[in-house]
């Protein structure tokens, strides 16, 4: 903002302090948050160099666990993040959307609001809450309900063979369900977004709701929804405990969905306190400088998607 | 003719699946919610389970005390240090737009967000319990300032935005030096806004379990010493959780209980003060 000349010096001779020191002040405050990630990603780099130096571009690939022997490859943990994440988002994903779409229409207050409410409370819920809940709940009624009959009639289908209640199958269902909010609410933006002019000429040439919101919305919001959805994949792939706790913990690349894996977050959060010795700890670490430089690439790329999506709308 | 009802009967059905994927999506909510009550009120009907600290399995009589004082102290502490530094950021962010700096701390808010909390647990192991060589509260209460700091920041930011600059144009017409305009003209109007991302960013410290797993680590006892491990609700879900002992399962679902009731009721009081941040901004 311009301050004009008198102003200027209106406010030098009343000041006690020139008003640049306070705006270097809050500058410097709020470089915190950029400084905490950069911290952040160099803290875990310097605690994982004695992994990272010892097994080199081998410990992406490697596949063994074994602290006794000091084996350690990322490969199972990184199957198991990725495929839970990919999973949930193919369940999450049409959901989502749909109220999105049913949340960013004009009219019927009430109900938005209540589903919109909801939608956030669900976002509030802690996520070691769904991890009990999915631990004794879900998990037990889709292994009896889903995953078992399912298993029993494609049982020569490798990929669908072998149901377990703790498996990457609950892990996706859950993280479906924890990403659904974030989904939601960055898609509804983004379709909010859209120019009111494209819609209302849709309309005014005949086309129906589903016309107007399948051929004129939803393609120009696309590339809104796309970072949406890898920004949802990011908190997928970040999601700790919940998983940790359904996941059924077992280092290998999984057979079938419905058998038990392992995703990165969950390897450090049930071992590292019991790490011990140089190389055991920083391959965990090393796990976790995987996880977060994956997640923070995520971030960046949707959240460059959504800003140039809604950017638009406010021209 | 017949083309059109076509068209009219894609419209009705795809209505109609957009709403009942609406309902499928609100169903999760209704169950977690049922079940927490459900199995969390054996436990939590009990008035020692506030007041009384773990025993041995099968001992009747424990309690969640030392967890809940334990929470309350870490995010205490956490918002002591994520609040006051969140705030100044945020009314830089908004103060300032203009420049390319705040363009950067912005992003990086953004990212902070969505960086796995494990990964901020590792962080602050390595900063503040290594060197220390013990677990402690304050280094769980790092940990959540961190995840907490972001959140305070971009809420902040967007409360300042949401004040007419009609009333800081007059601050700075009486001549008052702009850090007066900012903290004693924009940030009590903004107030409710403030106030109400530093109760969300309360509400997610208190819920997480991850960043405090090698850092708070969990304690039996009762603690109020900050330097010394400390329990938390999610810890103690957490870990009773997966025991195989019922009683300590119970436990589990009780905090559980606690904790979704607490985290809703920080959740609902937020909402309502932004509802009159919003009137308010409204009559400036």
């Amino acid at each position: 903002m311009a301050a004009s000349p008198t102003a200027t010096a209106l406010r030098a001779t009343t000041s006690p302090k020139p008003p640049d020191r306070f705006r270097t002040l809050l500058g410097v405050v709020a470089a915190t948050a950029p400084a905490a990630l950069l911290v952040i990603v160099v803290v875990l780099l310097q605690q994982a160099w004695p992994s990272v130096t010892h097994f080199g571009l081998g410990f992406l690939t490697g596949s063994a666990w074994n602290p006794v022997t000091l084996q350690f490859g990322a490969w199972p943990g990184i199957f198991g993040t990725v495929a839970t994440s990919l999973m949930a988002l193919v369940i999450a994903l049409p959901v989502g959307i749909a109220v999105a779409v049913v949340l960013a229409e004009q009219g019927q207050a009430g109900v938005r609001g209540a589903v919109g409410i909801a939608i956030e409370l669900l976002a509030a819920i802690p996520s070691v809450v769904y991890g009990i809940w999915a631990l004794y709940v879900l998990g037990p009624w889709t292994f009896q309900h889903l995953e078992s009959p399912v298993s029993d009639r494609f049982s020569s289908i490798g990929w669908l063979s072998t149901a377990s209640p703790r498996s990457l199958f609950t892990a996706s269902l859950v993280l479906a369900v924890m990403i659904l909010p974030t989904l939601t609410a960055v898609s509804r933006d983004v379709i909010r977004a859209v120019p009111r002019g494209l819609k209302e000429n849709a309309i005014a040439l005949g086309s129906t709701w589903w016309e107007t919101t399948w051929r004129v919305i939803l393609p120009s919001a696309r590339a809104g929804i796309f970072g949406a959805t890898i920004l949802a994949l990011g908190r997928a792939l970040g999601e700790t405990i919940a998983v940790t706790m359904v996941i059924g913990n077992n280092y290998q690349i999984p057979q079938s969905i419905f058998s038990p894996a392992y995703t990165l977050a969950s390897v450090i959060a049930n071992e590292f306190t019991e790490a011990t010795g140089d190389l055991y700890p920083a391959a965990l670490v090393e796990l976790g400088l995987v996880l977060i430089l994956v997640t923070l690439s995520a971030n960046v790329i949707a959240l460059v998607l959504v800003r140039s999506a809604t950017a638009r709308a406010a021209i | 003719m017949n083309r059109n009802r076509r068209r009219q009967s894609i419209n009705y059905s795809s209505i109609a699946i957009a709403y009942a994927l609406t309902g499928l999506a609100l169903i999760p909510l209704g169950l977690v919610l049922w079940f927490t009550i459900a199995k969390g009120l054996p436990a939590a009907s009990h008035p020692e389970f506030f007041f009384n600290v773990e025993r041995p399995v099968d001992v009747p009589g424990a309690g969640i005390a030392h967890a809940i004082v334990g929470t309350l102290i870490l995010v205490g502490i956490a918002s002591l240090g994520a609040i006051p530094i969140g705030v100044l950021g945020g009314i830089y962010l908004a103060e300032y737009a203009t420049s390319r700096w705040t363009d950067w701390v912005r992003l990086a808010c953004d990212v902070l967000v969505g960086t796995p909390s494990i990964a901020i647990g590792l962080f602050a192991y390595a900063l503040l319990v290594a060197p220390f060589h013990h677990f402690s509260a304050l280094s769980g209460s790092g940990a959540l300032a961190v995840l907490m700091l972001p959140i305070i920041m971009r809420t902040t930011e967007g409360a300042v935005r949401l004040i007419p600059s009609g009333l800081r144009e007059s601050g700075l017409a009486l001549g008052l030096p702009r850090w007066r305009v900012s903290l004693q003209l924009i940030l009590p109007a903004a107030a409710p806004g403030v106030i109400t991302g530093a109760l969300l960013s309360v509400a997610r410290a208190s819920g997480e379990t991850a960043p405090l797993l090698f850092t708070a680590f969990g304690n039996p006892f009762l603690n109020t010493d900050p330097t010394q491990p400390m329990q938390s609700l999610p810890l103690t879900v957490f870990h009773n959780a997966l025991l195989p002992y019922q009683s300590l399962q119970e436990q589990a679902w009780g905090a559980a209980l606690v904790l979704v009731v607490m985290v809703l009721l920080i959740n609902l009081t937020s909402r309502y003060v932004l509802r009159r941040q919003i009137r308010l901004a409204g009559q400036l």
